[in-house]
């Protein structure tokens, strides 16, 4: 028998032994962050294979949704902080070490680039609107003559909307694994300690952002494709989270330990029955009865998928801090 | 100059769990209400009635290969030049709480100021030479500090001449505070 008590108060980051210190803020980031990553891929993906009018929610609408989910994250994010006014220290330096750092900087070049491809696609993707904005401009005296400029602002990122994707592509794949490698360099938190996390991330951040085209779309090819898209995604992501339980399961006892979190622990059912299986399972299930052909609606499975992707991150958030190498 | 490796010597066999470390820290660093920087641990292990208790004094464990300042995005965490010593900077830190999430002994803890704090080995002393506060108050003499990489001193000479452990070594963090048993 072991009996370990701490005599006198200990920090108050615990609550009885485990850590606490991410509530729902994180895990509403990491979400966030892995659907703006998976947004981007899947624009600049299509956007390279010049899809066009045929998938003009994915190449048209979508990119727009990247800074506005992005921001959001980030707002969870900046509400985690304790000490909100020293933020900018983020901005002042560089540490290699740290995939916080590497992600902070990353989130600043997500912006100019989601941006670049938000004009170069707007008049396609919004041509009411676009026609809108052109008719106040040559109706006002003032802004008419700068109306080339106008033009310009669009015309060009467009021109150059392949370089865009290709920028964007590894930007966005670097956005999605740092959202899980952010957790796997915390050494001390065993659950965490994967280097699967970043590909499982990634996998499920675009596996969230293709339901939110079948979500958004209204053309019948593209939702069939990001169906069909999403159920090879969640796949691979069943197998990323395969390998991730037995490189655990083959590894030291606090990694051992730390699995069995999930395996006959307290978050056995909620991971099993809720992500898993509603999360995943079900959704692909669904999606394939859809391409057979059966009468089941589109928005359930994806639905789904965007809720199981949310479930993800909180489930792994919470196991990463109760699991530890001691338990006081 | 050579980089010195401070450390903590802390006897198992002497240490009684009074606390007196626990309180010292808290009245010299003025840590916050409800936060500790040093806690008491009292272990006990076998079956009645064989048992046996082993008590020790912990805090942050000064790693000399510290995961707390590899994963800080800011630099707050940082290692004092010349030393082994992990501090704070409270101007850096953003709160963020990677570096407590990182800490595999649980040491850090978030001010209600909102920056992140843990033991400081009160440098503030070392400076003029002094103690630190919990090994000045120890009543059992359980508390030896020094530079581990002189061989002469006190420290260094119980490492060499009694049985000793570290915390978690296997966590690889490099600890430098060290359990006589």
């Amino acid at each position: 028998m072991t009996e370990i008590t701490v005599t006198t108060n200990k920090v108050q980051n615990l609550v009885g032994s485990n850590l606490h210190v991410w509530g729902w803020e994180v895990p509403v980031y990491l979400f966030l962050g892995g659907l703006t990553a998976g947004i981007l891929v899947i624009v600049s993906y299509m956007i390279l294979r010049s899809k066009g009018k045929n998938f003009a929610q994915t190449t048209g609408r979508l990119v727009f949704l990247a800074p506005i989910a992005l921001s959001i994250g980030m707002l969870a994010l900046f509400l985690d902080l304790e000490h909100k006014l020293y933020v900018w220290r983020f901005y002042t330096t560089f540490k290699i070490t740290s995939p916080m750092s590497w992600g902070s900087w990353v989130l600043l070049l997500v912006y100019p680039l989601s941006i670049l491809a938000i004009l170069g696609t707007f008049r396609e993707g919004f041509p009411k609107i676009f026609a809108r904005i052109e008719g106040f401009i040559k109706s006002q005296k003032i802004l008419k003559k700068h109306i080339n400029k106008f033009y310009l602002l669009f015309d060009f990122p467009k021109k150059h909307i392949k370089l865009v994707a290709k920028l964007t592509i590894p930007v966005g794949m670097l956005l999605g694994i740092y959202t899980g490698i952010l957790l796997s360099a915390l050494s001390a938190r065993p659950f965490w300690n994967s280097a699967l996390m970043g590909p499982l991330f990634l996998v499920s951040g675009v596996s969230t952002a293709a339901a939110l085209v079948v979500l958004l779309s209204k053309e019948h090819s593209e939702k069939v494709f990001f169906t069909k898209v999403d159920i090879g995604l969640i796949f691979v992501e069943l197998g990323i989270l395969f390998l991730f339980i037995i490189g655990m399961l083959s590894s030291s006892a606090q990694h051992q330990e730390a699995v069995k979190l999930i395996l006959g622990g307290e978050l056995t059912a909620f991971f099993w029955i809720i992500v898993v299986g509603l999360g995943l399972m079900l959704p692909a299930f669904l999606e394939t009865m859809e391409l057979r052909g059966k009468k089941v609606p589109a928005a359930i499975a994806a639905m789904l998928v965007l809720v199981g992707g949310v479930l993800l991150r909180f489930v792994i958030v919470e196991a990463g801090q109760i699991s530890s190498w001691i338990k006081y | 100059m050579k980089k010195k490796k401070y450390g903590m010597v802390i006897d198992t066999k002497t240490c009684v769990g009074c606390g007196a470390c626990v309180a010292a820290c808290k009245t010299e660093n003025r840590v916050p209400e409800g936060l500790h920087r040093v806690w008491i641990v009292e272990e006990v292990q076998g079956k009645f009635p064989t048992l046996q208790m082993e008590i020790r004094s912990e805090r942050c464990n000064h790693c000399s290969n510290s995961p707390c300042v590899t994963n800080c995005p800011t630099g707050a965490s940082y290692v004092q030049k010349g030393t082994n010593i992990i501090q704070v900077d409270p101007e850096k830190c953003t709160g963020c709480k990677a570096c407590i999430a990182a800490c595999p002994y649980n040491a850090r803890f978030v001010t209600p100021a909102g920056y992140v704090s843990k033991c400081s080995f009160c440098n503030h002393r070392l400076e003029k030479d002094l103690e630190t506060a919990c090994a000045s108050v120890c009543p059992t003499h359980s508390i030896t500090t020094g530079d581990l990489t002189n061989p002469l001193s006190k420290a260094a000479r119980l490492l060499k001449k009694r049985k000793s452990k570290t915390l978690i070594p296997e966590a690889g963090t490099k600890p430098n505070i060290h359990y006589l048993i």
